[in-house]
């Protein structure tokens, strides 16, 4: 059977741009799921800290983010030194998705694709 | 800021064999908790990060059979493992018993500091330097292919995009600022048009010097060859900050922490020279 993708979730805790009622629903359909997963404080000060664990989230095969625009997720790990392998990670947008609509993504089964 | 090479401590909570299982509703509450303080943590199981060896100390956290803890210790000696049982403990203690753990390790914490730094779309980016040649904090430099990228995170003044709306193709991002497409919202042709409106630098500086920039090979023979009256110069960019700061996209404490204008002709003197000779070592090398 193939590996669970591993799940990351960014509570963005520094500014709190993403809006409060997603990240707290997506934390409650994570917690409700039975599935193992990891959490951060915020990638941004991962980012302008170049915080060593990003290259270990970075490095992993068949990841999903949940964090904030794909566009901004991708380049703050660049920044880093540490990029993504756009074709192992799926980044699920919390500042745009209902907290519903983001945990279904996150924890989909894996559809062969 | 803290540079983190290492972290101090990753919160396990364990919920397997030989442990109770919190509700989902506090256990959202108790992970909730810890990520605002700062603490990075793993819900045990499938889906979760087998392991990474960039951590000081690992504190597992559960509700252990008999209330008693079990002595844990990596097999590789690498990492301190530390546990403790949060038994009839209330959220607010078992952070206490984390904050315990860390020992007082230093660490990044919110609500000291906002992490506000420009983070560049090399997917957008044409090297073209404009950002390098307005910012006045140092916060732009290129490596060592030339390439523009952040240098000075520290610099950057809290809240204030200027550079962002400065760049002719969108790709300076903000990922805390409000709106898109500073905040890295995806870039459509309106977006760039309407960027473009609300500051035109290239305007702002005389002609388009800055169109001669991002056409480098074409551009390079006149893009500095016109004198520049420092006085001007300052004044446009004075102009500039003013134009975004009527649009309420830089705070007044960022204006008034602008340095002199002696030392603002002498810094955007500089800016622009670091930019010349990037683009001018670019050129030869074309």
């Amino acid at each position: 059977m193939a590996e669970a993708p591993k799940i990351i979730y960014c509570r963005c805790a520094y500014a709190k741009v993403v809006p409060e009622g997603v990240k707290d629903g997506v934390m409650e359909g994570l917690c409700s799921s039975g599935r193992g997963f990891d959490a951060v404080a915020d990638l941004c000060e991962m980012s302008a800290s170049k915080d060593a664990r990003l290259k270990a989230l970075a490095k992993q095969d068949n990841v999903r983010i949940a964090a904030c625009h794909p566009r901004a997720v991708k380049w703050l790990f660049h920044a880093a030194g540490t990029p993504l392998d756009d074709s192992r990670v799926e980044i699920v947008n919390m500042r745009e998705d209902e907290p519903d609509v983001a945990v279904a993504k996150l924890l989909r089964e894996d559809d062969g694709e | 800021m803290t540079e983190n090479n290492r972290y101090p401590l990753r919160v396990i909570l364990y919920e397997g064999k030989g442990t109770g299982s919190l509700e989902p509703g506090a256990r959202a509450m108790l992970l909730s908790m810890l990520l605002d303080s700062g603490y990075a943590t793993t819900v045990a199981g499938d889906g979760a990060l087998i392991r990474d060896d960039d951590f000081d100390r690992l504190l597992v956290i559960g509700m252990f059979d008999k209330g008693a803890a079990p002595n844990l210790a990596d097999a590789d000696g690498k990492i301190e493992i530390l546990t403790r049982d949060i038994t009839n403990l209330n959220e607010s203690e078992i952070l206490d018993a984390v904050e315990r753990a860390r020992d007082g390790m230093p660490m990044n914490q919110p609500g000291s500091w906002k992490p506000w730094f420009p983070v560049i779309d090399y997917d957008r980016c044409t090297n073209c330097m404009q950002c390098l040649s307005f910012c006045l904090f140092d916060v732009y430099g290129v490596d060592n292919e030339d390439k523009i990228q952040v240098q000075n995170n520290d610099n950057c003044k809290t809240n204030c995009p200027a550079c962002s709306r400065v760049c002719p193709e969108v790709a300076i991002m903000f990922p805390k600022y409000g709106s898109g497409p500073i905040n890295g919202e995806p870039v459509n042709d309106s977006d760039l048009s309407r960027e473009k409106m609300k500051v035109d630098i290239s305007a702002l500086l005389g002609g388009d010097i800055y169109s001669s920039l991002r056409n480098r090979s074409e551009g390079a023979k006149s893009r500095f060859s016109k004198e520049r009256d420092s006085d001007k110069a300052l004044g446009e960019r004075k102009k500039c900050l003013t134009k975004l700061a009527a649009q309420g996209d830089i705070p007044p404490e960022v204006l008034a922490s602008l340095p002199s204008p002696e030392e603002i002709a002498i810094k955007a003197e500089a800016a622009t020279k670091k930019a010349k000779d990037v683009l001018e070592k670019l050129r030869h090398s074309d």
